[in-house]
């Protein structure tokens, strides 16, 4: 049977101008890879080097099975000290930052350019801060993931109160209740399930990111990982990487049980 | 004016007269165009050449006068886009309009501050056509959330944290609507005739002397429809409130309100008592 009409083209041509951007999208790609020097012999040379760090890391040395799980220990509680308190934080900025919630365009600007600074910087910088502000130990990992927390859950926070249905809000606005009352009655309870997923995976992100900071003296299990690896105790570093891979497996699995249980 | 029904006497002062409180602190000139309705003792409503449009497009409601007296049942009636839930939205000054005064339980609410018109929205219940409740709250934190008409403060944002007297006064209002026994269930949870009811039992609790319902049974079936139709009504004889509400459903509008009132493409096209309206005629609003 002949069809009435010929199907469209399966692509679209594209205008001048995208073709253009295409070209230059590609070409800077290819120069990348160039500038950075990644090169299949270069990876074939290290690949004897790789064997051997991972030979020297089998079996995992579990002498230091103890000193290993307090710095654990001390990691995640870095994280959830530092995730709670960015949450509690989160809300008010959030509320502030909101377009619909904000008492003023000019505190909502501020409030919104605040949020992102502190989720632009990277945690380690934070922590480099605050290790020289506070010292060095856990207190400056925790204000650093703290101020990462705010960024993230801040901005996020935000954007779910702004999708929540505005009718409650109206139908409060209408009895007269006060602006605050209608944003914790109305508002808060219609975003609390997002509110909810992105404090726990803000918990799994600063559970990652508290082991790292720890290379830069922001206390938790990352001193250990360094300390091993300078000392070229592979073995060691093995059981460490185990240690941290368990840690960020059962957070990330309570994490969704939970999500699952209260949403 | 133009409702000739209206129970009204000369002898007190217009809410939008020269000598009003409210127009004495506004500095206000006291022109005789800017005076009001003439009669307006006992109005809870009381709206002059209320103008609203959207984006400077075609006027959605254009010059709009009318006054409600205390006591009475009103229905506003046209097709959509007409102007009613507009309308009701601008008596509330939920949504600014661009001229045109206003008067609610004998106040004058054009400029008036946040916090005085939130006192006088306080006395006034306003039921939407989606209940407009918080899906994820017990139907007992929702009618509690009335109770911020005249408290604030968190005993007010959940059952939970409300005050014994609070929690009991919310009780008997879903006692009102015949949903005591549903108080704990979350409202996500109840079919939409519960739920509207809940909505007024939320209406309820806070002591309202009028109340403004916008389609309160649009999205309700036949049955539940008639049911929250027959709540209000009771809740006139009972409690004496003024009732004002719009309506698609001419039987409806006919059986439970006094009065009718016919908006078509902004414009007041009908007023008149309900029982003495031809149906024949009220269909013409519609075309």
């Amino acid at each position: 049977m002949t069809p009435v009409s010929a199907p469209p083209n399966r692509f679209e041509r594209p205008s001048a101008l995208t073709f253009l951007f295409y070209v230059l999208a590609l070409a800077f790609i290819v120069w990348s890879f160039n500038n950075v020097g990644v090169s299949i012999p270069r990876l074939v040379d290290g690949l004897p080097n790789i064997g051997r760090i991972l030979g020297q890391m089998f079996p995992p040395d579990p002498s230091r099975l103890g000193p290993i799980s307090l710095a654990l220990l001390e990691t995640f509680q870095m994280a959830v000290v530092g995730t709670a308190l960015g949450v509690v934080i989160s809300l008010p900025l959030a509320i502030l930052a909101s377009r619909s919630l904000s008492p003023h365009p000019i505190i909502q600007h501020a409030t919104r350019s605040l949020i992102s600074l502190f989720r632009t910087v990277p945690d380690l910088v934070w922590a480099l801060f605050f290790v020289i502000a506070v010292g060095l130990g856990p207190v400056a990992g925790t204000l650093a993931i703290m101020l990462d927390t705010i960024g993230f859950c801040g901005r996020f926070f935000a954007e779910s109160m702004e999708e929540t249905d505005k009718g409650p809000r109206e139908a409060l606005t209408a009895l007269g209740a006060s602006r605050t009352g209608t944003v914790f009655s109305a508002v808060v309870p219609q975003a609390m399930p997002s509110f909810i997923n992105t404090s726990l995976f803000s918990l799994e992100k600063a559970t990652r990111s508290s082991v790292i900071l720890g290379l830069v003296g922001a206390g938790g299990i990352g001193i250990e990982l360094k300390v091993a690896m300078d000392l070229f105790l592979y073995d060691l570093a093995a059981a460490i990487i185990i240690a941290i891979f368990l840690l960020v497996l059962v957070v990330e699995h309570v994490s969704s049980w939970l999500r699952t249980k209260i949403i | 004016m133009p409702w000739e029904g209206a129970s009204m006497t000369n002898n007190e002062t217009s809410p939008f007269a020269p000598g009003h409180p409210d127009r004495a602190a506004s500095g206000a000139p006291s022109s005789t165009a800017q005076a009001g309705p003439e009669t307006e003792v006992g109005l809870d409503l009381a709206v002059e050449g209320l103008r609203k449009s959207f984006d400077g497009k075609k006027a959605i409601l254009d010059g709009i006068s009318l006054a409600v007296p205390r006591g009475q049942a009103v229905a506003i009636i046209g097709s959509n886009g007409a102007g009613k839930s507009t309308f009701l939205r601008c008596c509330m000054r939920l949504i600014e309009p661009d001229s045109g005064r206003i008067a609610l339980l004998g106040e004058n609410i054009d400029h008036m501050p946040r916090r005085r018109l939130r006192r006088v929205r306080s006395q006034v219940g306003f039921v939407f056509q989606r209940h407009n409740l918080v899906s994820r709250l017990s139907a007992l934190s929702n009618v509690i959330h009335g109770a911020q008409a005249h408290h604030s403060g968190p005993c007010y944002w959940h059952q939970a944290l409300a005050p014994k007297a609070v929690r009991e006064q919310a009780m008997h209002c879903l006692d009102r609507v015949g949903l005591a026994h549903l108080a704990r269930q979350r409202v996500d949870s109840l079919s939409g005739g519960q739920s509207q009811r809940v909505a007024i039992a939320r209406a309820l609790m806070q002591r309202p002397r009028f109340v403004i319902a916008d389609e309160p049974v649009a999205s309700l079936d036949p049955s539940a429809g008639e049911e929250v139709m027959e709540m209000f009504a009771e809740l006139m004889r009972s409690d004496g409130i003024t009732f004002v509400f719009t309506s698609h459903h001419l039987d409806h509008a006919i059986s439970y309100a006094d009065r009718l009132i016919g908006l078509r493409q902004g414009r007041l096209e009908l007023d008149g008592l309900a029982k003495a309206q031809d149906i024949a005629v009220l269909r013409e609003i519609y075309e």
